[in-house]
């Protein structure tokens, strides 16, 4: 088993993840695919981690997965404070932004 | 076949699987059911990698955290059955065009950049040289991820909260 089995495993991850970002209407379902895209990065981390025999890469997955928890906090107040105002989570009716 | 290999092949099956449900199921209930199969199952690739105690997190924060926030936002800006809750894809095409690209893109690097076939042996348990590193080296970090959620609960709390 080498490393780059688990290398093609989160690039293969991270395609599906982006694939969902980019196809997803609803707000929450972008949010997932951007959960999955971190998710395939840990996994990089750990396997690189492991393969070089340091820790530095475990303490990175770590920092990664706490910090995506904040993130997906945050994001989904905002897609709750979006709703309430708009009543929708449509990301297509989302153009506030837009000129 | 050893069993490292065979426990890797397996939950790269499941991960796999649960990943492509993510983003295709049209139920978006169903999607972050299926999500937290995905998170366990990269949690077993972690095991297979020695790294039990991130196993242990991603369980915790991931699994069980992050998938019972996203239950509560789709409780509370869809119904859980009905007619909203189902949802529809645009732009299919360019957006698998574009995850093959990127698959291509890594895939052709992987290729050719060498890589170790064998892991090394890892001096004492991965667990105890983690928590040596949180409160040594990177405790500075460490202490500022405290500070992070501390203010991401309150922007949280100010997006989500009522006007009254």
């Amino acid at each position: 088993m080498g490393l780059r089995a688990y290398l093609l495993l989160a690039a293969a991850v991270f395609a599906i993840g982006l694939f969902g970002v980019t196809t997803r209407r609803n707000a929450v379902g972008i949010l997932l695919g951007i959960e999955l895209m971190l998710n395939a990065v840990n996994i990089n981390f750990v396997a690189f981690a492991r393969y070089n025999a340091s820790v530095a890469g475990m303490v990175f997955a770590l920092f990664t997965i706490a910090i995506t928890v904040a993130e997906i906090a945050v994001g989904l107040a905002i897609v709750i404070a979006i709703f309430r105002v708009r009543k929708t989570v449509d990301a297509d009716h989302l153009d506030l932004l837009k000129g | 076949m050893t069993l490292e290999a065979a426990g890797f092949w397996g939950l790269a099956a499941v991960l796999l699987a649960s990943s492509l449900a993510v983003v295709l199921t049209r139920n978006l209930f169903h999607s972050v059911l299926y999500l937290a199969v995905a998170l366990i199952a990269t949690g077993g690739v972690f095991l297979v990698l020695d790294a039990a105690f991130l196993f242990g997190v991603q369980l915790l924060l991931y699994a069980g955290g992050v998938v019972t926030i996203v239950v509560f936002a789709i409780m509370l800006t869809e119904r859980l059955v009905g007619e909203r809750i189902r949802q529809t894809s645009r732009s299919l095409v360019p957006g698998a065009g574009v995850a093959v690209a990127v698959l291509g893109g890594v895939c052709a690097f992987l290729r050719r950049a060498s890589l170790p076939a064998e892991r090394p042996p890892f001096p004492g348990t991965q667990t105890a040289a983690l928590g040596e590193a949180l409160v040594t080296r990177y405790v500075l970090s460490f202490e500022l991820l405290a500070v992070l959620f501390v203010a991401a609960l309150l922007g949280a709390l100010y997006f989500a909260r009522t006007d009254d």
